[in-house]
């Protein structure tokens, strides 16, 4: 078991080393969710009405209610900002070097996404700090039960990171996984309004948002950053995480995957 | 068929499609241990498709690889151990220095701690890098990089050492140096080499040359041998039908 904890450690320490020489990436990863707080939530508090939803006990301003969503915001843009750069590890070639290791792939792939989520879910706590700042102070409990939340939420979304980049030849077409992943995720959810909000405007909406996986992601944080769990969304984000992984591990499998009669392949 | 134990490298009846297109047919040879053997052919000749299916990145549709006597197929991870490769592409990472390059990369091969420091130090004076540790990598000359690329395969100690037209867009110089670099690793390390090449220049008589064209094996000799009294390069263009250098 050492050599495998060695080389866990090695791919979690690249991925820290990367991020910390890429600042602008860290800057960007929490500018983006401090402009909806900052702007946005303080456009929207005057139109948007909250009722009392669980977990809230009472109303609760705009900033309270879309905190949990800009969390999942943080995870699905690290997700995808890891799908990016596994498709630049293999245009260059640093893919390969990982795949020739002679540990299962499931393992190289799972230590991967796991080292890109601990980078995540540190910065989705550096936006919970400035949150706090701002005035958003959930339970000081919510600070350490939203942990394993965030976690698992990282993973299911970086499982579908990696499962769009076994399906991406080229990093030209990364732009693509903007237009028809991440926004349609994000918009098309529980994270900037409420599910029943959405049914009184459209029953079809409510039904696509609902089926969202980003949904359950961020309800899952929602209710944990309060000490709580919602079964449906802990079920529905795990179940997620089981069939974008267990897809991700076939894609990059030489024998099975959707390129092994295609020069180039996933690899 | 099991995997030759007496082999660094055993090829038999190897093949591979893409869709429609066949990129290897019926492939068989073998590296014995200890010997540079160069895989000679024009681009899109197979040499590239080759090395995926011995590095496990394709899987192959029909025969065996064994490397040092694994089957890489049904021991995939005995045989990726005792391999080391240099690919066409750079696998190092121009962000990080090269002593970071080189700790992840042992680590991917479960070596960490002193050992693997010590091991960086002894492989980066191997291929004479040493005082570049704290380099970026991107900050290296072509043929340093080439070569830390080399340190990098070396890292684990392979048996086997695959290098995929490693002096690609190197000046003559350090083309030059990389062949001797990597000739004396094998009379200092005892590490066989498959060379994938097109350039004659790298290849010595007394080598073991693969010739690959079109996905088949046309000759399989020590150079001398396959050249029979003229030069490699024209034994080559007989042989290819190709009329062109290749």
């Amino acid at each position: 078991m050492k050599g495998w904890s060695i080389a866990f450690a090695g791919i979690a320490r690249r991925e820290f080393l990367r991020f910390t020489r890429q600042r602008e990436r860290f800057l960007a990863a929490l500018v983006r969710p401090l402009v909806w707080l900052f702007i946005f939530a303080a456009g929207f508090r005057s139109v948007l009405g909250l009722s009392i939803t669980p977990p809230y006990r009472t109303y609760v301003l705009y900033e309270v209610y879309v905190i949990p969503g800009l969390c999942g915001m943080i995870l699905l843009f690290s997700g995808m900002q890891s799908s990016l750069s596994m498709v630049y590890d293999r245009e260059t070639g640093a893919m390969r070097s990982l795949l020739v290791s002679p540990y299962p792939r499931w393992f190289l792939l799972g230590a991967k996404l796991f080292s890109a989520v601990l980078v995540a879910v540190l910065q989705a706590y550096a936006f919970l700090l400035i949150a706090w700042f701002w005035g958003v102070r959930p339970p000081w409990v919510g600070y350490v039960t939203v942990l394993p939340a965030l976690i698992l939420a990282g993973l299911m979304l970086g499982s579908l990171g990696l499962l769009i980049s076994s399906a991406i030849r080229q990093l030209e077409n990364f732009a693509g996984v903007m237009n028809f992943v991440i926004f349609p995720m994000f918009f098309a959810s529980s994270a900037l309004y409420p599910l029943w909000r959405m049914r009184e405007s459209s029953v079809l909406l409510y039904h696509i948002c609902a089926w969202n996986p980003f949904t359950h992601s961020v309800e899952l944080i929602r209710f944990a950053l309060y000490g709580q769990i919602e079964p449906l969304a802990l079920a529905a984000t795990l179940g997620c995480l089981v069939v974008f992984f267990g897809a991700t591990i076939f894609m990059y499998d030489p024998a099975k995957g959707l390129w092994r009669g295609r020069k180039g392949g996933a690899s | 068929m099991s995997a030759d134990q007496g082999s660094a490298l055993r090829i038999a009846g190897v093949s591979h499609r893409f869709g429609a297109t066949e990129a290897l047919r019926d492939v068989s040879f073998q590296v014995g241990k200890g010997e540079f053997c160069a895989l000679l052919g024009v681009n899109g000749a197979g040499k590239t498709t080759l090395f995926s299916l011995i590095t496990r990145l394709y899987d192959s549709s029909s025969g065996l690889i064994g490397v040092a006597g694994y089957d890489a197929r049904r021991q995939p991870s005995k045989a990726l151990a005792r391999l080391g490769v240099v690919f066409q592409s750079r696998a190092l990472d121009g962000d990080l220095t090269l002593r970071q390059n080189l700790a992840y990369h042992a680590a991917l091969h479960g070596m960490g701690g002193a050992a693997a420091r010590s091991r960086i130090a002894e492989v980066t004076g191997l291929v004479g890098l040493s005082g570049k540790e704290t380099d970026r990598v991107s900050t290296l000359s072509g043929g340093q990089l080439r070569r830390a690329e080399v340190a990098r395969a070396l890292l684990h100690r392979p048996e086997l050492l695959l290098l995929d037209e490693a002096t690609a867009g190197l000046d003559l110089r350090a083309r030059a140096e990389l062949v001797a670099l990597v000739r004396r690793l094998i009379a200092e390390e005892g590490v066989s080499t498959l060379w994938a090449t097109h350039i004659f220049e790298e290849i010595a008589p007394e080598d073991h040359v693969v010739i690959l064209h079109r996905g088949a094996v046309l000759a399989d000799g020590r150079a001398s041998e396959i050249a029979a009294g003229t030069t490699l390069a024209g034994r080559f263009l007989d042989l290819t039908g190709a009329g062109r250098a290749a």
